[in-house]
């Protein structure tokens, strides 16, 4: 389609580039202005005088002596200590994708390889659970949680995300699942292996492409969580994102949005280095999907 | 593949989703038929000079003490969902009667929590969702047309605001909307308004927030799309243009009816994640002037007196709602692959 259009006129070309353009600077500015800004103080991220000054740090010079300051970091991970936070986004994010995609994978290959009506009822109800807000079912968690003594702790929210992953997970997997050749596993069983051996043996070595991309997306579907982990964790095992919510409500007051500046940049660093090594994977999984249909 | 191998292979899965989302479902709707239980009433005979008098006072440690034994409350039926915060078929009636013209009726019913609520999910998803499309589109075709040395930091950029969790998102995006925030001053310049202030009127508020989802979620339907335009079949452009032509009934006759199955997908993923708005409501602070039916769930569990039969009724509501919205879908799904099977 190149050939086709290397011939555009010259006025095309400048408005489609103007667009693009425009769109870019639209994506990218407030990460950038939020980035630079988190380095200045209140007084010049919030400007009453001039949006300029977040700038030059006018501000910043004249409170602390420099036109950078560290004073949102260090206010955010070592006075609120939001090192905590971030240990428990570790952790429940490591957890969630390591047994989302152990689950998945099984079950994704089940439901590629059966073929039956039933396997075809499964990811229709799968589809109708990736379609439930995930705030409804916390509703439902919430009360069992509280009389089981299961409320607040790491593991409950691992679990539960693990299981909000699983329709999603499963879709993906089953399509990738359905690109590698049935020859491959049905050879196998013909040589005498049973359906878990050929699995083991024929399909493990070539699934990894399709499960670092699934992998990719539960990883996104556990850090960006707010809903689940907002509402199942209690005050010290809270990760990053209900961290930062809890920020604002307690730091708006003492004037320091700066702390929730400077931790919300902290928690997209991580996304930007992913993006960053993994884009390709990223473009790949979203449109799997839109291939199969 | 046997059933019995499938159901080893399935079962890990399987039982994750039974526990932590079929019985939640089970759980929501055995709340949302429950209600609290009332305040212990104790009756007192109290006899003086003057005779007897019956006096009633709340016995709080009984209440607390049945409350915490039965934390369901007692059962109650539908009457959660007719009440004030749900379906108000009550005030919907009075309305109604006494309505001053169908405007009046409508602001009546604005005033209701749920209906408030459903009003800008409603509105939210039906409008998001083909804007999402549009502009991906659009971007899909500016990027396709860059030379290839510039399309991979592009699609870096664009990628941004679909991955950023939503509550940082929006919170960044609040920051800078802040009447003395970066875009919240250029915009009191822009107007000549120095009072301006995007959180105080409601339609306002509403636009922000819809932007924000625009913003959020139109990279998804870029990278789609984007992906659809390679497949696009160069013969058949070729011949759309010796035929004669023009650049905009090629993308019109050609390219768009490629991307059709495209635009089906992105719509169905995007009115599911657009239905379930609700970071964007807590990160813009916009709970006073816009709520969704995920952000008063949410608001219940929050408050300082759990109402989770109030939750729940909410939560059941919802899923009714977003069964109505994938029907069309799964119907269609379901005739495809028995069509296939035929």
């Amino acid at each position: 389609m190149s050939s086709a259009l290397d011939r555009s006129p010259r006025s095309v070309i400048i408005l489609s580039s103007a667009f693009v353009l425009l769109w870019v600077a639209v994506a990218s500015f407030p990460f950038i202005w939020t980035l630079w800004g988190s380095f200045k103080v209140q007084g010049d991220f919030f400007s009453k005088a001039d949006w300029r000054n977040a700038l030059w740090g006018t501000r910043t010079l004249i409170e602390t002596g420099s036109t950078f300051t560290g004073a949102g970091y260090d206010g955010a991970w070592v006075q609120e200590e939001f090192w905590r936070a971030a240990i428990n986004t570790l952790i429940v994010v490591f957890f969630t994708v390591i047994i989302s995609l152990t689950f998945g994978t099984l079950g994704g290959y089940a439901l590629a390889r059966s073929g039956r009506k039933y396997a075809f009822g499964l990811l229709m109800i799968a589809l109708v659970f990736r379609a439930m807000p995930h705030i409804t079912l916390v509703s439902g968690y919430l009360l069992p949680f509280f009389e089981w003594n299961l409320w607040g702790h790491l593991p409950t929210s691992i679990i539960v995300l693990v299981a909000i992953n699983q329709p999603f997970t499963l879709w993906m997997l089953h399509s990738f699942f359905l690109n590698i050749p049935k020859d491959l596993d049905e050879s196998a069983k013909v040589d005498g292996c049973t359906q878990f051996q050929a699995f083991r043996h024929v399909i493990i070595p070539v699934m990894w492409p399709g499960v670092i991309t699934t992998g990719l997306f539960s990883f996104l579907l556990a850090y960006n969580d707010f809903a689940v982990t907002s509402m199942l964790l209690s005050e010290e095992n809270r990760t990053m994102v209900p961290a930062i919510a809890g920020f604002l409500g307690s730091t708006l007051e003492e004037g320091n949005v700066m702390f929730a500046v400077a931790a919300v940049v902290s928690a997209t660093a991580p996304l930007f280095v992913l993006v960053m090594f993994f884009q390709r994977q990223i473009v790949s999984g979203l449109t799997a999907g839109a291939v199969k249909g | 593949m046997r059933h019995k191998t499938f159901f080893w292979f399935i079962l890990p899965s399987l039982a994750a989703m039974i526990l932590f989302i079929a019985l939640p479902l089970v759980s929501v709707v055995v709340q949302s038929l429950h209600i609290e239980h009332e305040q212990v009433i104790v009756v007192t005979e109290n006899c003086g000079p003057f005779g007897c008098t019956e006096e009633s006072s709340v016995d709080t440690e009984a209440t607390a003490q049945l409350r915490a034994e039965q934390p369901l409350g007692r059962f109650a039926g539908l009457s959660t969902y007719f009440d004030r915060g749900h379906l108000a078929t009550a005030e919907i009636a009075e309305a109604w009667r006494n309505r001053d013209g169908f405007g009046g009726f409508l602001s009546e019913l604005y005033n209701l929590p749920f209906y408030k609520a459903l009003a800008f999910t409603l509105t939210y998803t039906f409008l998001v969702t083909p804007l999402v499309i549009l502009l991906g589109l659009l971007i899909a075709l500016g990027v396709n047309r860059l030379p290839s040395l510039l399309k991979g930091p592009t699609i870096f950029v664009s990628l941004l605001p679909m991955i950023i969790t939503p509550l940082i998102g929006s919170l960044i995006l609040f920051w800078m909307i802040d009447a003395q925030g970066v875009i919240g001053k250029t915009l009191q310049w822009v107007f000549d308004d120095p009072e301006l202030s995007l959180k105080a009127s409601p339609a306002l508020t509403w636009i922000t927030l819809m932007v924000y989802g625009v913003w959020s979620s139109a990279p998804f339907a870029f990278v789609v799309f984007y992906a659809g335009l390679q497949t696009v079949n160069s013969d058949s452009l070729e011949a759309a243009m010796i035929d004669g032509a023009t650049r905009w009934q090629q993308i019109r006759y050609v390219v768009i009816p490629h991307l059709m199955p495209l635009v089906v997908f992105i719509s169905l993923i995007q009115l599911m994640d657009n239905f379930r708005v609700f970071e964007a409501i807590v990160g813009f602070s916009a709970q006073a002037n816009a709520t969704s039916l995920s952000y008063i769930i949410y608001a219940d569990m929050r408050s300082d007196l759990t109402r989770f039969n109030s939750a729940a009724a909410t939560s059941v509501l919802t899923v009714i709602g977003v069964a109505i919205l994938l029907t069309p879908v799964l119907l269609r799904t379901w005739r495809d692959f028995k069509g296939k099977a035929v």
